[in-house]
């Protein structure tokens, strides 16, 4: 017989080979699958334990951008007779920005798939295109700060400024820190292969460049936007 | 070149830190010297430095801890004498910018590197051994852990050498703290050594969050988990929540100071009032993550020696996590009096007393847990009564506070200090010495004196009711606290007795000291060869003692709550333990010294950020990333351990459960 009996079985089993967890696949509740660490059928696996680690780690930092994010609501019109959102804000800019960074997180997205179909030379130019998209954003955000700068709008000014500078400016550190990073997950690609623990990295990286996007949607929304039309 | 750092860091004019620093000194370079000597650095290097082992690092944090709780100690004593000897004409011995730094270094000190160690050093060594499991999720990140909070602590040592330290209070209120204010390093001592320790405090967090949701053994269910499982998840789960509030006010204030920014200045549109919304709603939980352990170590107490399980164990369990959530949403009370108004006030006024309920909760639970059980006397078991009594009425205290009229009256003054300590002294020092006593023998292999401990005990126990009931009446009298020279000379007697009850305190603490020395000198004699000395209940009491590194052979099957009972009940009414398993080779991880060098290039960032010596810091953020990615290269990250071995050691284990098995045994026929 050929391959073709079964299709369906067929492919379900092979889907549970390449996930055994089958995560998102299995309803809550009792049924215990060994690995998952879920309903008492002893430690995960560590796939699962790596991921959810670090789902956690992003928690806290979502928490740490929270925390200024609120220092910016609580300063917004604490200008000090300083300029105010609306003398900042050069919305085609800031969609460049945007687009820029969102674009980053997709060829991400596809270097992953790529590197789940464990082709290298897709994985590496999608990484390296992630790179240089978010490179942009950080080279676009400068060049912002740096014309601010010029203008007399720094963060010594006024509350509102320092709160301004303090958010957006955290962002950028994430995203430059970010890009040191996915630097040395290219090369550690290129030399070691897609490893089990080098996959587990490229999961991390990959949720924490994906966290960044939803951070700036709030800080576009929040900072510009409401600034825009304050 | 080297920033703001001169020869006149060095406090030579002050004989007080100047001596401290020397004394110091000489005992770290004796310590030095005699491992060099007996040719230990091979042995420190491999089998503590850079071990991965959750048991060695939990022993590590302990040490750390018991260190900085005696430095701590040492600046409460010297506290509490200054005010006893500063009445009226009197000056007392310590110039007020030195006493100043003395209340500052105690509060930080014993909050973050005495009681935080300790509390995380037992969370370390006892989570993944009551789980059933290995290790935690992430071994090296737990080194990592341990080494940056060492790094913290060494910093705000040095600043007693070096520099000086924060005059501000345990918590650096703005606009005192900015530079404007305070143009020395002592604030930046602060932030770095907290902003240091309090990353490696954060990822302990994310370490246990997902040790205890995600590594048990088969069938540990979340209802089987024993209490203190329970206690570090709720803790954990806060210190994901608030550390990185910690984090961001502290970075704030950093570039307020460093850089002339305006978040919590009181010019140019910066505001204060938003530092203290900020660091308190990291603060409150703070006491909670202390003392949501401690409570979990008194379960384990209790349960153990009054033969019983923890009664109530689903509604302790619904207490602890009302209390993680219900924890966050006080922090107000902290600054009823700064202006919020009455309706913010009452709610928050509110929500303290809430709290109390679930505190209320998991007293009863203990009290009915001795109910009807063999009640032992042992020396944990004294420590936990002791708790019941003296965190009662902290508590109490606490709910008086939590009235905002009432607050109005005694806020900031000598009964507050004697409320927070009644409740941090009762609730968390307390289940640190009875942690310490109930898992010394699991730890070391031996048992530590009776006498001498129940002598510590009753020491501490009237020492801290001496100390700190004179301060509750002072309080009341409307003594504010951190006077560095009191004027009104009625008040000197009750300040005499309080130091009174310091010398008590001090003679609690010496004989700890001695029950240590004697317990070691006669450790032979107090050798735990059971593995089971106290008739424990959960699973780390199934494992010799000191248990193996790879803990268990096997992973444990758990059946139904308190794991290691059931199987004891079991094999004494058979009279054979379970049939012996199919060894097999157990996967560890190895040891790394990614740690020690992310916590030494930590402390070079940190102290050249603290003295803007820029250059400096840049090559200690590259030392740490080159150490990361050098680390990420690595090839190996397991060995195993052969079978053969496994076998061994199980073996070994099984003989002396067979031995205890005839001996209880012959006991219950006995009776």
């Amino acid at each position: 017989m050929s391959g073709d009996a079964l299709p369906a079985a067929r492919e379900t089993l092979r889907r549970r080979g390449e996930d055994p967890h089958r995560l998102g696949h299995r309803a809550h509740g009792r049924e215990a699958v060994a690995g998952t660490g879920r309903g008492g059928s002893g430690p995960a696996s560590k796939r699962i334990v790596v991921g959810y680690g670090f789902w956690i780690f992003l928690l806290s930092d979502v928490i740490l951008f929270a925390c200024f994010f609120a220092t910016f609501a609580v300063q917004r019109d604490a200008t000090a007779g300083g300029p105010t959102m609306r003398a900042l804000v050069d919305m085609p800019r800031v969609a460049a920005e945007t687009g820029a960074l969102l674009l980053s997180s997709y060829a991400c997205g596809l270097s992953y798939a790529a590197a789940n179909a464990r082709n290298k030379l897709w994985t590496q130019v999608l990484l390296v295109l992630t790179g240089l998209l978010g490179l942009a954003f950080v080279a676009m955000e400068l060049q912002e700060f740096v014309g601010l700068a010029g203008r007399g709008i720094v963060p010594q000014r006024s509350g509102f400024l320092t709160a301004f500078f303090g958010l957006v400016g955290l962002h950028g550190l994430h995203v430059t820190l970010g890009g040191v990073w996915l630097a040395t997950m290219v090369a550690q690609v290129q030399f070691k292969g897609f490893r089990p623990e080098i996959m587990h990295r490229l999961t991390c990286f990959n949720l924490f460049w994906h966290a960044l996007d939803i951070v700036w949607i709030g800080i576009f929304s929040i900072v510009y936007l409401m600034g825009a039309s304050a | 070149m080297f920033g703001k750092l001169t020869w006149s860091a060095i406090p030579f004019d002050q004989p007080i830190p100047l001596i401290t620093s020397i004394v110091l000194i000489l005992v770290i370079l004796g310590v030095l010297a005699l491992v060099t000597v007996r040719g230990w650095w091979g042995m420190l290097w491999r089998e503590w430095i850079t071990s991965v082992d959750h048991k060695r690092i939990g022993i590590m944090y302990g040490l750390l801890g018991v260190v900085m709780l005696v430095r701590g100690f040492a600046d409460a004593v010297m506290m509490r004498s200054q005010q006893a000897f500063a009445v009226g004409a009197h000056r007392g011995y310590l110039a007020p910018e030195h006493y100043d730094q003395i209340f500052s270094a105690h509060g930080t000190i014993m909050i973050f590197f005495a009681a935080m160690p300790l509390v995380i050093g037992f969370m370390n060594f006892v989570t993944p051994l009551q789980l059933g499991v290995r290790d935690v999720a992430f071994p090296t990140l737990n080194s990592v852990s341990f080494w940056l909070t060492a790094s913290g602590a060494l910093l705000v040592n040095i600043s007693l050498f070096v520099g000086e330290f924060a005059r501000t209070g345990w918590l650096p209120y703005p606009p005192l703290s900015e530079s404007a204010y305070s143009p020395g390093v002592g604030v930046d001592y602060y932030l770095w050594a907290i902003q240091i320790s309090g990353i490696g405090t954060l990822m302990t967090g994310i370490n246990f969050v997902t040790t205890v949701l995600k590594l048990r053994c088969p069938g540990m269910s979340y209802l089987r988990m024993p209490m203190f499982c329970w206690t570090t998840l709720a803790s954990s789960l806060l210190i994901v929540a608030v550390f990185p509030i910690l984090s961001a006010t502290l970075a704030m204030l950093s570039l307020d100071r460093v850089f002339g920014w305006h978040y919590f200045t009181s010019d140019a549109g910066g505001n204060p009032m938003m530092f203290m919304n900020l660091i308190w709603a990291w603060g409150h939980p703070e006491v909670y993550i202390l003392v949501l352990p401690a409570f979990g170590i008194f379960s384990e107490v209790f349960s153990t020696f009054s033969g019983k399980p923890l009664f109530g164990y689903r509604s302790m369990v619904a207490a602890t996590l009302f209390i993680c959530i219900v924890a966050m949403m006080t922090w107000l009370h902290h600054f009823f009096t700064m202006g919020s108004g009455p309706a913010v006030n009452t709610a928050f006024g509110i929500s303290t007393s809430v709290i109390a309920v679930g505190t209320g909760v998991k007293i009863y639970n203990w009290i009915f847990t001795m109910y009807g059980g063999r009640v032992r006397m042992t020396v944990p078991m004294l420590w936990s009564l002791g708790f019941i009594f003296t965190f009662v009425i902290g508590g109490m205290t606490g709910v008086l506070l939590a009235v905002p009229p009432a607050d109005f009256l005694v806020h900031n003054s000598m009964f507050l200090v004697a409320h927070f300590h009644n409740v941090i002294v009762g609730g968390v020092v307390f289940a640190l010495f009875a942690g310490l006593d109930y898992w010394f023998p699991k730890a070391f292999g031996f048992r530590l004196h009776e006498g001498w401990g129940k002598a510590a005990f009753w020491l501490a126990f009237i020492g801290f009711w001496v100390t700190f009931v004179p301060l509750y009446w002072l309080g009341m009298l409307g003594m504010t606290r951190r006077l560095q020279h009191v004027w009104i000379p009625e008040w000197g007697p009750l300040l005499d007795w309080s130091l009174a009850g310091v010398a008590i305190l001090v003679a609690g603490a010496a004989a700890q000291v001695i029950m240590l020395v004697v317990s070691i000198r006669q450790r032979d004699r107090r050798r735990d060869t059971t593995g089971d000395p106290w008739d424990g209940r959960s699973l780390e009491w199934a494992t010799p003692s000191p248990p193996p590194f790879f803990n268990f052979a096997q992973l444990p099957d758990v059946e139904g709550e308190e794991a290691y009972w059931t199987i004891k009940l079991r094999a004494l009414e058979s009279q054979r333990l379970d049939p012996e398993p199919h060894y097999q080779a157990v996967e560890m991880p190895v040891n790394s010294a990614v740690g020690f060098f992310t916590a030494f290039f930590a402390t070079v960032t940190g102290f050249s950020l603290i003295w803007h010596i820029w250059w400096l810091a840049g090559l200690g953020l590259l030392g740490a990333f080159v150490g990361f990615v050098f680390f990420a290269w690595r090839d190996v990250h397991e060995f195993h351990v052969p079978a053969e071995e496994v076998a061994r050691a199980d073996r070994a284990r099984r003989a002396a459960r067979t031995a205890l098995l005839g001996e209880r045994g012959a006991e219950a026929a006995a009776s």
